[in-house]
């Protein structure tokens, strides 16, 4: 069975004046694989999931979901003359939907600090990501006239939490979870809105080790369980290695490598980019 | 199954509420109709104090309510309020004025541009559709036309955040009343003067053929439009709009990621907002009887403002509150200290009490304050300078005893200003989430769990 393709970066580049924040980047995500995006700090990856959200527009490049171009952008006006990367004049259209569009196409996001609701409860939190995919206008649902609608919001909501093992602390206050949980909560969160890709921007991060296996199982069960693919940013390598399909790995905005685990993890490159280069091979 | 248990007893109190309110008032008013006004104390007659505060307050809460919508529930920070009350007042006002006084109020224009007025399309004002329909509808229009500029100018404003969607909103409301003080367009707002001989809260008092009053309903039905309206508000607050909107408030980028659209959903939260503005200047402009432009100033923005700080960001049942003690301190309970006032008599009963305020009031405050310090371990000149202003307010307070006539002291026109902003100040700074927090009454009645303020301590 080939696998379909669900994710594709062609040659994206976002440039902040004279920075180059990620430069002419290409990956892919295809049909129920967990892709890995590393790097050291400040290597761009963040700002790549932030093109692929909606958050900035891309100066150049596409973003493609489901094999529709979903974000495109070519550099316009004052970038034409102070665009310093690649392949400008392919691309031509300008797509550029907010983040809101995108999520409702199918792609979930969290974090890198996390963003919940916190003065809500749990419930509230899951409940908020039905809003969009509800069919009722701001008259109907004020007046209460599709009270089925609400019904099957909350079912669906609380159906979640149950799966995801929050049902009991359906009426805290978000803020005042421990961290490990507003973590789960925000992947519950995200999971709520259905999508068919999840973006998890450093879902480990603060973790202990302990933590961090549980969090490893809960991904795989996620995926199987919902049919998701997954994109991750993460800095754990135990984790990364362990549960990867792909890896890509940025340095200074540039894709450096990319394969299996254990193709990127013997790459000259990566060791280079992660460890400095070696001055002298004794040690 | 999950429809949830709490939710569905507040609204079963809060309509209980409302009910008993609307009673309340209802018999309130009446009481001097029904017994007669030589059998009720002087408080219960109809030109009382009483009602013009329950009145004005009934209109303040729907606006206050609505201001707390958008900068309590929506986090967007804007001071046009009065600017929409004043398009609701002029609305209501324009379409209201009976066919037959449009040549004396628009004398000096010679008659007016609009040459209709809603009450009398129904049947005048002296009928009960007439009145009823007329006045309703014209109310729904002036929400309509607020609604309506919130629109337009939500469209460049609503990509501002926090300060800057507070400055832009209040020029807003500057603009908007300069206009309508502009001559050019005298036929239809009467330039700079008052629009007057609209039909006002007293209309809807029911009379006999002599005119005499059988029933007062005055003060019943601005009651009763703020009470319908703020129950729309509080559906929507609590429909998944709402919850939207409150998204919006704790983290908009959250709130875009999970798909809510961040200019849609603003932009809407506006327009209600806005529509109930309107809609409270409009019984804003029946409660005194006129409309002027000059009267919807900045000041009336940080009245509002004010009570919903006092109340509670975040809380309506906390807005109500506040609007009512608001208006009740600033045009009743606190006049008193604007007149000069002087106790002849040692035993007089007030010169007693007074003392015995003041006392207290000193020996209150110090005790706190050196409570305070002892706590925070703070420096001991702190403690030495309130033991000695409390001492020097204690020999004031003797010499109060010792005199035989007592002129309250400060007490002049204008000290009540100064007492009402010191009981503000007093409590931004130590009640700083207000009366209710984001509390509302329904969560007094039946515990909810521990708030995040709660869980933060």
């Amino acid at each position: 069975m080939s696998k379909e393709n669900i994710l594709r970066l062609e040659h994206v580049t976002m440039q902040f004046g004279g920075v180059v924040a990620v430069n002419d980047l290409s990956l892919e995500v295809n049909q129920g694989e967990i892709v890995a995006l590393i790097g050291p700090n400040g290597a761009g990856k963040t700002t790549a999931f932030n093109c692929i959200t909606g958050v900035y527009e891309p100066t150049n490049g596409r973003v493609s979901f489901l094999g529709q171009p979903m974000v495109e952008n070519h550099p316009q006006g004052k970038m034409v003359k102070e665009y310093q990367g690649e392949n400008q004049g392919m691309f031509t259209q300008v797509l550029s939907p907010t983040p809101d569009k995108i999520t409702q196409l199918g792609i979930a996001r969290t974090f890198q600090n996390i963003r919940l609701f916190s003065a809500l409860s749990v419930f509230d939190n899951v409940l908020i990501a039905k809003h969009m995919r509800a069919r009722q206008n701001v008259f109907s649902a004020t007046f209460r006239l599709n009270r089925a609608e609400e019904k099957r919001m909350r079912q669906e909501a609380m159906a979640l939490l149950e799966e995801q093992g929050l049902a009991h602390l359906k009426d805290e206050v978000a803020g005042s979870l421990p961290y490990g949980i507003q973590r789960r909560l925000e992947i519950a969160r995200a999971l709520a809105t259905q999508p068919k890709l999840l973006l998890l921007d450093e879902p480990a991060a603060g973790m202990n080790p302990q933590e961090t296996q549980e969090l490893t199982e809960f991904i795989h069960k996620i995926r199987g369980e919902y049919g998701l693919s997954i994109l991750m940013i993460e800095h754990h390598m135990d984790l990364v290695m362990r549960i990867s399909d792909r890896i890509y790995v940025l340095d200074f905005g540039k894709l450096i490598a990319q394969g299996t685990p254990s193709e990127v993890q013997n790459n000259p490159r990566v060791i280079e980019a992660y460890l400095g280069v070696a001055d002298d091979a004794e040690d | 199954m999950i429809q949830d248990r709490k939710s569905r007893k507040g609204a079963v109190a809060g309509v209980v509420f409302a009910l008993a309110v609307l009673l309340l008032v209802v018999v309130l008013e009446n009481l001097s109709t029904f017994l007669g006004t030589g059998a009720v104390p002087s408080v219960l007659l109809p030109t009382s104090q009483l009602f013009q505060v329950l009145k004005k307050a009934a209109v303040y809460s729907l606006v206050a309510v609505s201001m707390n919508l958008l900068n309590g529930f929506t986090g967007l920070f804007s001071l046009g309020q009065a600017g929409f009350m004043l398009l609701g007042a002029y609305t209501y006002a324009i379409l209201t004025v009976p066919v037959s006084a449009k040549d004396t109020v628009y004398y000096l224009y010679g008659g007016s541009a609009v040459n209709f007025s809603l009450p009398d399309l129904f049947g005048g004002l002296d009928t009960p559709t007439g009145l009823i329909l007329g006045v309703v509808l014209a109310i729904l229009l002036g929400g309509c036309v607020a609604a309506f500029f919130a629109f337009l100018i939500g469209l460049p404003v609503l990509r501002l955040k926090s300060d800057y969607l507070a400055i832009a909103t209040l020029g807003f409301a500057e603009i908007i009343r300069a206009v309508f003080q502009w001559q050019a367009l005298g036929p239809v707002t009467n330039g700079a003067n008052m629009i007057t001989q609209i039909p006002s809260f007293n209309n809807f008092n029911l009379t006999d053929a002599n005119g005499t009053v059988i029933l007062r309903l005055s003060t019943f039905f601005p009651f009763l439009i703020a009470i319908l309206c703020i129950a729309v508000i509080v559906m929507l607050i609590n429909s998944s709009y709402g919850r939207a909107f409150k998204a919006i408030r704790e983290d908009e980028i959250a709130a875009e990621a999970m798909g809510i659209n961040l200019a849609k959903h603003k932009m809407l939260s506006f327009c209600i907002s806005s529509f109930f503005a309107g809609v409270g200047g409009a019984l804003f402009a029946m409660f005194v009887n006129n409309a002027q432009a000059k009267v919807y100033t900045s000041t009336m923005t940080y009245e509002i403002l004010l009570i919903v700080v006092i109340g509670g960001i975040g809380s309506i049942s906390g807005s109500c509150l506040a609007t009512f003690l608001y208006v009740a301190c600033s045009e009743w309970w606190l006049r008193f200290l604007d007149n000069t006032q002087a106790f002849s008599s040692p035993t007089d009963m007030s010169r007693i009490l007074f003392i015995v305020l003041f006392a207290a009031a000193v020996v209150g405050v110090s005790a706190m304050l050196i409570r305070r310090r002892r706590k925070t371990g703070d420096a001991f000149w702190k403690e030495l300078i309130v033991w000695i202003v409390g001492l020097l307010l204690m020999v004031w307070w003797v010499w109060f005893i010792i005199s035989g006539s007592l002129t309250i002291p400060f007490a002049r026109n204008g000290f009540r200003m100064v007492v009402f902003s010191i009981i503000i100040m007093i409590v931004v700074l130590f009640f700083r989430r207000g009366m209710m927090g984001d509390k509302e009454f329904t969560d007094l009645l039946f515990r909810r769990k521990k708030t995040s303020e709660e869980v933060a301590k």
